[in-house]
């Protein structure tokens, strides 16, 4: 038992450096767990305010001189930043941001310029419904469905799962749905294009193909596609959807159908639910199918040369709205000066007669001629997709017999005739 | 086997004899353990045999009962109790009978065997006659018999826990061991061995200091050793009183004159060693009022346990002069040396502490003392008196200080640069960082660091920076303390035209050659942490450049092979320093997207370092680059997947490393970082770090400190990859049930129920986790079954009412993410649970807005749960 050391520190700081250090990573995974935490329950917070029943503001009147398409594009943002749904982002945004939030949700589909390979054997068909495409999302017992601009159409009771208040059991917080619609004005019916989550379970995740599979099974199953009652007041029903084989295009092409048709919708098998443009989607039409094949000006009518809508560059390019953006001119600067524009203006232009030339599949040259500023409802310029299919159909447009062959081509056929003994 | 000439071989000078004599012994142990033991304790307690083969039979004997690893232990401990009880029972009589050897090396190498096998016997209530058969005969025993016999007492109460033995028994120990060391003992090795034995018994006497003659008998006995002629007893006695002033602080005030006495003497005219002690019992009492009073701060009602007798305030006028004594007593050179410790030292920290007990009182006490000496000739006097200062900067209120300080500052400046003695220079150093750690930064109202003053003060810290080493090491933490006090100044720092300036210089002092004495290198990096930690904006582009400099040093250390384990142990520590350099710079540059962005082109680099750093393999900068990794992970995001594949083994090393705990707990951070910032990309490496978390949960060799952080850890698995934990969620569930079960009640002291609510956080952290992580899947299901135990888990805790308002937040945050994710399943048990009332309740109504923002989404969520 030696005598005991009662040294001190001396002309020490208490604490070491290194565990400062220490400390002060604890602290920060601390606050990190609590944000990560935090953004998880914010997330089942607002899946909820989605449909809460403060009174929106109605959707603003579509402008007259914008088809549903343009519509549809006009409001598309470069849906490269967000892949997914990001759900953990959105937990973040309050009130009209939501909206924002909530326009750039939905997967929008590329025109088709071009016939994709094993059409037959990747893809799907489907006739498109002509009508407000909007998201429906069912929970606690009610059911809202959202303009792509995030505004509110229809706040009502429905069939779907946790969809109102006299649907017992699964109803609660973690379980609800939300499906990727067109809403029919004539018939009053959500047609079914896509399931995004369906009773909590998310299928974002999922390719196309379970996708519809899922869909198929628990819709009817829900009781969604019954007529309208005084607990569900929209009916809702599915779109049948084709393998795209000689057959199944045939028949979205020429069936009947108890909507009007708004061109095809191809959706490649394997693809996700992705937001934003993707070409693993694609819409194509013609005039047998669709309504509005050729863009209309702001009284309706053809104009008698194609228009396009172009994003205004800082070194005075004019973009599409792609990711990266496909460049179609540029402006001089002294043409900005004088007409008082600013990088980010988007700019209306005519195709005039020297149309658009391409060099190996890109596009070469384009003859635009200013015409003015965009409409103020515009947000984001055309795509590139967009803008050649206009192109094509007043030119040389890509017609359902070419869809038809390119499934009949050899090439699409390689498969089969791999088991073919050489003959010769 | 002739147990004697393997004993002595054992000891040969000769190596191979003595390799050979170990491998014999080690045999015989193995073969035949109660006979080996057996014939150790016969060595031990045969008077014919050799002095040294008995002491080594002793030790040996020691080494077989306790260990000091936890697991080593353990197993030694169960090995004893398995043994046959006859063997037991000859060889624990060889022991006692060895007590009573006329040579007093058996005797006393016996009572320490004695007290290893007393600590693993007694509290299994076994040799419950020992105590009794020690002191039976004490009385009569012959004086070596009776030290032999002292000693095992004092080692017996270091060895065991005083609720193992009965309060009778406790008595007579007390009643030997005091009256071994009253002056009627006339055998100086006697008062010795019982003043020495008293320190370790004084733990036993909570009710012998509740009476109040036993304890007026035990403080005058005391007080008399501590005027004895020898001055080991002295010092004994001293420390007794030491540990008296702890541990019965409250019945002190009847003694507290005469201790004052005894100590002024023993301060004044006693040897070193006594003065020492004399000094540490204020110091000690220094530390218990401070304890008391920061406590009525904490507390406003002011019923606390322990009540301040004021002991220091009232004899602060009798104690401050006699601590100035001290200061000028100092020690030529005791700067130089790390392990000095003399009555100068002891003086001026018990003076610091004093002030922090005091405050504003004793600032007119030391002044004149100052005032005095600060200008004389003699180095000692302008030392003791800048000392002096320094000491009594902390406890005192700013306003109290102020002008003094102002008046002081620029006389230290000059000092630092000007005075001939390296000893006041050092001092004067420390006394300046001492002034900017408590007089400057946003909380001080005045501020004493202005435009005018600013750049004098840097450049004259630069200055010393190229002083002696212990000048420049307080130099580098004066600054450390001038860049802290910045630390929250907002966009514009009065550091910014300095900081290139302040940098240069500091890694200039890296590189001193000299720069490994006095700790020099380790404070001029901690110094560089503090400056970047406390920087801003206008300074971003510096610390970028930084970067690229801190990687080369690290670079270099990588370069040199085949060093000796000398150099190996400096390379390891500048890696850790390093390591730690970059790990503050990454955190300073990822807290702002604009840095981040441009520091990421460096992130491949980095990480190649901290992997070749890993493959040096030491465990102290294994921790470093794990800290430093941890917050590039953070940093860097999903990214981070692409060094998974080569950091991964490391990981897991980190995990397995029980023996460093600190290395094992920062480890379980960095899972937690890696998790949140992979997300799902963490699944592939989920197996591997789950089976090696649940391990270390279940073995006995962790540091439980490490336990929390690991449930916690769980949950930051869980939210990361969803459903996918599904695989581990039976396994961590029965984990977090049975730690859930140990946790809801306590019984203990104020650092078990620390520790309780430290664990207790963990496993809400965990299950908090997991809820949120399943939410929205299909597999919520799985969650049911576990819901009713964790919501008795949430009862549990709230009924106990000793939660702190971490644990209530996380608690009722849980609470919340149940009723989410288990909706209807979970509607009625919830409904049925006290936390959904009462808990919820107090909870809403809670000042802390952390606990209310959470209490609101609990009672969000249950609504949602329960309207279905």
């Amino acid at each position: 038992m030696a005598p005991h050391d009662l040294r001190r520190p001396f002309k020490r700081a208490a604490i070491s450096d290194q565990q400062k250090r220490r400390e002060l990573s604890l602290l920060r995974q601390a606050q990190n767990r609590r944000d990560a935490q935090q953004q998880a329950r914010c997330l089942a917070s607002s899946i909820l305010s989605l449909q809460s029943p403060v009174p929106e503001s109605e959707p603003e009147p579509e402008q007259p001189d914008i088809d549903l398409e343009t519509a549809i594009e006009a409001e598309q943002e470069s849906g490269a930043s967000s892949k997914d749904l990001d759900v953990r982002r959105a937990s973040k945004l309050r009130g009209p941001e939501v909206r924002k939030w909530f326009a750039r949700q939905l997967m929008l589909p590329e025109w088709m310029i071009d016939v994709p390979d094993r059409l037959s054997q990747d893809w799907y068909v489907l006739a498109r419904p002509s009508g407000k495409r909007c998201f429906v999302v069912s929970s606690n017992g009610t059911t809202v469905s959202r303009l792509r601009n995030g505004s509110i159409l229809h706040h009502f009771p429905s069939a779907l799962p946790a969809g109102a208040k006299t649907r017992d059991g699964s109803g609660s917080a973690q379980s609800y749905c939300i499906l990727d619609c067109i809403f029919h004005e004539l018939d009053q019916t959500y047609y079914v294009i896509d399931v995004v989550c369906w009773n909590g379970y998310s299928l974002y995740d999922c390719t196309a193909e379970f996708r519809f599979y899922w869909l198929n099974s628990k819709l009817e199953e829900s009781g969604a596609c019954s007529p309208p009652s005084y607990y569900h007041k929209y009916r809702f029903s599915a779109v049948p959807v084709y393998n795209c084989d000689q057959n199944g295009l045939y028949t979205a092409y020429t069936g009947v159908v108890p909507y009007a048709k708004d061109g095809l919708l191809f959706y490649n098998k394997h693809a996700h639910y992705q937001t934003g443009n993707t070409p693993l989607v694609l819409v194509w039409k013609d005039e047998n199918c669709s309504q509005y094949v050729i863009d209309t000006d702001s009284k309706g009518e053809i104009p008698s040369q194609q228009q396009v809508v172009l994003e205004l560059q800082d070194n005075g390019k004019l973009a599409t709205s792609d990711d990266p953006p496909v460049v179609f001119g540029c402006l001089d600067a002294d043409m900005i000066q004088q007409s008082g524009l600013d990088s980010g203006n988007l700019l209306r232009f005519a195709i005039s007669d020297g149309g658009l030339s391409f060099s190996d599949g890109k596009l070469e040259k384009a003859d635009l001629n200013y015409l003015g500023k965009s409409n103020r409802a515009r947000a984001f310029a055309d795509s590139y997709s967009k803008i050649l299919f206009q192109y094509t159909v007043r030119h040389s447009p890509l017609k359902i017999d070419d869809l038809l062959a390119s499934i009949n081509s050899p090439d699409d056929q390689e498969n089969k005739s791999c088991d073919m003994e050489m003959a010769g | 086997m002739e147990v004697t000439q393997v004993l002595l071989n054992a000891q040969s000078i000769d190596g191979s004899v003595r390799k050979n004599a170990e491998e014999n012994l080690k045999q015989f142990q193995e073969q035949n353990l109660p006979g080996f033991l057996l014939s150790l304790s016969g060595e031990l307690a045969n008077e014919e045999k050799p002095v040294e083969t008995r002491k080594l039979a002793g030790l040996i004997l020691k080494n077989a009962l306790d260990a000091k690893e936890q697991h080593r232990k353990y197993e030694l401990v169960q090995r004893w109790l398995s043994l046959d009880a006859n063997a037991k029972s000859q060889i624990k009589a060889c022991l006692l009978k060895t007590l009573s050897s006329p040579v007093s090396d058996a005797g006393s190498t016996a009572s320490q065997v004695i007290a290893k096998v007393a600590g693993i016997e007694l509290p299994q209530k076994q040799w419950p006659e020992l105590i009794g058969s020690l002191l039976s005969n004490v009385h009569q025993l012959p004086a070596h018999a009776k030290q032999a016999t002292l000693e095992t007492l004092g080692y017996l109460c270091e060895e065991v826990s005083p609720d193992v033995v009965d309060q009778d028994q406790v008595n007579k120990i007390l009643t030997a061991v005091v009256q071994g060391m009253s002056g009627s003992e006339g055998n100086t090795d006697v008062r010795l061995a019982a003043t020495r034995a008293l320190y370790n018994a004084l733990g036993f006497a909570q009710a012998n200091f509740s009476n109040d003659m036993e304890r007026d008998y035990i403080m005058r006995v005391v007080c008399e050793a501590t005027l004895t002629p020898d001055v080991r007893i002295r010092q004994a006695a001293f420390e007794c009183l030491v540990s008296i002033s702890s541990t019965y602080y409250e019945k002190l005030a009847p003694y507290i004159q005469d201790i004052f006495n005894i100590t002024a003497k023993a301060v004044k005219e006693d040897e070193e060693p006594v003065a020492l002690q004399a000094i540490e019992f204020w110091s000690s009492i220094c530390d218990e009022e401070i304890d008391i009073l920061e406590e009525y701060a904490g507390d406003l009602t002011g019923d606390s346990d322990v009540p301040c007798f004021y002991f220091i305030k009232q004899a602060l006028p009798a104690l401050v002069p006699m601590l100035l004594e001290t200061l000028l007593k100092q020690e030529e050179d005791q700067d130089q040396d790390e392990g000095a410790w003399n009555i100068a030292m002891a003086g001026g920290t018990c003076l610091g502490l004093v002030a922090r007990t005091v405050g504003d009182d004793i600032v007119p006490l030391v002044v004149p003392f100052i005032e005095e000496n600060i200008a004389k000739p003699d180095w000692r006097q302008r030392e003791a008196a800048t000392y002096a200062f320094g000491s009594i900067l902390e406890g005192p209120s700013p306003e109290k200080l102020i002008n003094l300080v102002n008046v002081a500052l620029s006389f230290m400046l000059s000092a630092l640069t000007k005075d001939p003695n390296s000893h006041v220079k050092d001092t004067t150093a420390w006394t300046l960082g001492r002034i900017f750690e408590f007089l400057h930064g946003s909380a001080v109202e005045a501020p004493i660091i202005t435009p005018a003053n600013c750049q004098q003060i840097v450049t004259v810290l630069l200055q010393s920076m190229k002083d002696t080493p212990n000048v420049a090491e307080k130099a580098c933490g004066a600054l450390y303390f001038l860049a802290q006090g910045y630390e929250d100044v907002g966009p514009s720092s009065p550091i910014t035209p300095f900081f290139q300036e302040i940098v240069q210089s500091l890694l200039t002092v890296t590189h001193r050659e000299d720069a490994g004495e006095s700790r020099l290198r380790t404070a001029a990096y901690e110094t560089l942490n503090e400056v970047v930690r406390c920087s801003t904006d206008e300074t971003a582009t510096l610390v970028l450049q930084l970067v690229p400099v801190i990687m080369l040093e690290l670079h270099n250390t990588l370069e040199g092979q085949k060093m000796s384990s000398d150099e190996r142990e400096k390379q390891s520590e500048l890696q850790g320093l390093l390591c730690g350099c970059l790990q503050v710079i990454i955190q300073k540059l990822g807290s702002s997207e604009s840095t981040k962005y441009v520091f990421m082109q460096y992130a491949d680099q980095i990480m190649g370092l901290f992997l070749r750093v890993f493959a040096c393999r030491s465990a102290t900068v294994h921790e470093e680059a794990m800290l430093a990794i941890g917050a590039l992970a953070y940093a860097t995001g999903p990214d981070f997947a692409k060094y998974m594949p080569e950091f991964y083994r490391y990981l897991e090393m980190g995990l397995q490393n029980f023996e460093e705990y600190q290395v094992c707990a920062v480890t379980v951070g960095v899972v937690g970082d890696i998790a949140r910032a992979l997300e799902e990309k963490i699944v592939p490496y989920c197996d591997g770090i789950m089976t090696q978390l649940l391990k270390n949960l279940s073995s006995n060799q962790l540091h439980r400190s490490v336990k929390p952080p690991i449930f916690s850890c769980f949950g930051d698995i869980a939210l990361a990859v969803g459903e996918y934990f599904e695989k581990y969620l039976m396994w961590a569930m029965s984990a977090l049930q049975s730690a859930a079960e140990l946790s809801t009640h306590t019984v203990g002291d104020d650092e078990l129920v620390e520790y309780t609510n430290t664990l207790r956080n963990g496993i809400l952290e965990a299950y908090s986790g997991i809820f949120q992580g399943f939410k929205n899947s299909p597999k919520t299901q799985l969650l049911v079954p576990y819901a009713p135990h964790i919501l008795q888990f949430l009862d549990g805790i709230y009924i106990e009412k000793d939660m702190d308002d971490v644990v209530m937040k996380t608690a009722i945050g849980v609470l919340g993410d149940l009723a989410d994710t288990l909706g209807s399943h979970a509607g009625s048990l919830i409904q049925q649970s006290l936390s959904s009332k009462d808990f919820l309740n107090e909870c809403l109504s809670s000042e802390d807005l952390m606990i209310k923002e959470s209490a609101e989404w609990a009672k969000l969520a249950i609504s949602r749960a329960i309207s279905v």
